[in-house]
């Protein structure tokens, strides 16, 4: 058997005051397995923006992660409305979030920009309708 | 600098945390934007916000920010001061504005680390 770990989190919908629930037991347990303090915090954060893409714009959904010697797979999969053009919503500043958010802190348009600036590699796939699948990978 | 010189400059008061006062501070940012807070990733670093929700918490957890001051006299709700125990991050109030509370602590030398690539 390989040595990994896999972790799953339900990320639930329309919470706000419950996201980051996930990343941050993730990162608890990241740091009690002695993972290197900066490859958890680079771990936690993208995975926090993730949680809060999947409340603010899908209906909550599910983050699958693998942990092996060699990196930490996160994949944050949801059944939301999807994204039209993925290119635009990678860009720094690109946000559709309604003003509500904004007022809580979040939908700056920097969170997919930022999941990929912390991830060493970074895939997004997206069906409008269907749903978003994000896969980061940091390398241990 | 650390936690204490930053509430003396700035004439804060502790909500949770004086006894971590002595942990040291390299870096600042100020911002209501949890996810500009987020691009930049600093070590031993303090947040000024004006924002009070649970989230702001959450976001010093991931970036292991060890100091929040909340700006404009806002407070902390239950919730918040429970995490923030929880997570040993010191939170502080002062009646400052952000700009003025950002420039108090430039002037005696803190600094925000490099800019956005």
């Amino acid at each position: 058997m390989s040595n990994t770990i896999h972790m799953s989190y339900e990320v639930p919908a329309n919470d706000f005051t419950r996201a980051g629930e996930a990343s941050s037991s993730l990162k608890s347990s990241l740091k009690k397995m002695g993972v290197n303090p900066e490859i958890v915090r680079k771990v936690a954060i993208a995975m926090y923006e993730g949680e809060i893409n999947m409340v603010i714009h899908a209906t909550g959904g599910k983050i699958d992660v693998v942990i092996s010697p060699e990196e930490i797979e996160m994949v944050l999969k949801d059944q939301g409305p999807g994204i039209a053009d993925i290119e635009l919503a990678m860009q720094a500043g690109y946000s559709t979030a309604p003003d509500n958010i904004r007022n809580l802190g979040f939908g700056a348009g920097m969170g997919l920009p930022n999941m990929k600036k912390y991830s060493d590699e970074f895939n997004i796939e997206s069906t409008v309708g269907v749903g978003t699948t994000v896969t980061m990978k940091v390398k241990m | 600098m650390n936690i204490e010189d930053i509430r003396s400059i700035l004439g804060a008061k502790y909500i949770v945390g004086e006894e971590w006062k002595e942990r040291e501070v390299h870096t600042a940012c100020g911002s209501d934007m949890m996810s500009d807070v987020l691009a930049f990733m600093k070590d031993q670093s303090v947040l000024m916000t004006g924002l009070c929700n649970l989230q702001v918490i959450r976001t010093c957890e991931m970036m292991d920010i060890i100091c929040v001051v909340f700006v404009r006299g806002k407070l902390p709700d239950e919730a918040m001061i429970e995490m923030a125990k929880e997570k040993e991050i010191a939170l502080l109030s002062t009646g400052h504005r952000m700009f003025a509370a950002c420039g108090m602590l430039y002037e005696k030398g803190l600094r925000g680390g490099p800019d956005y690539k």
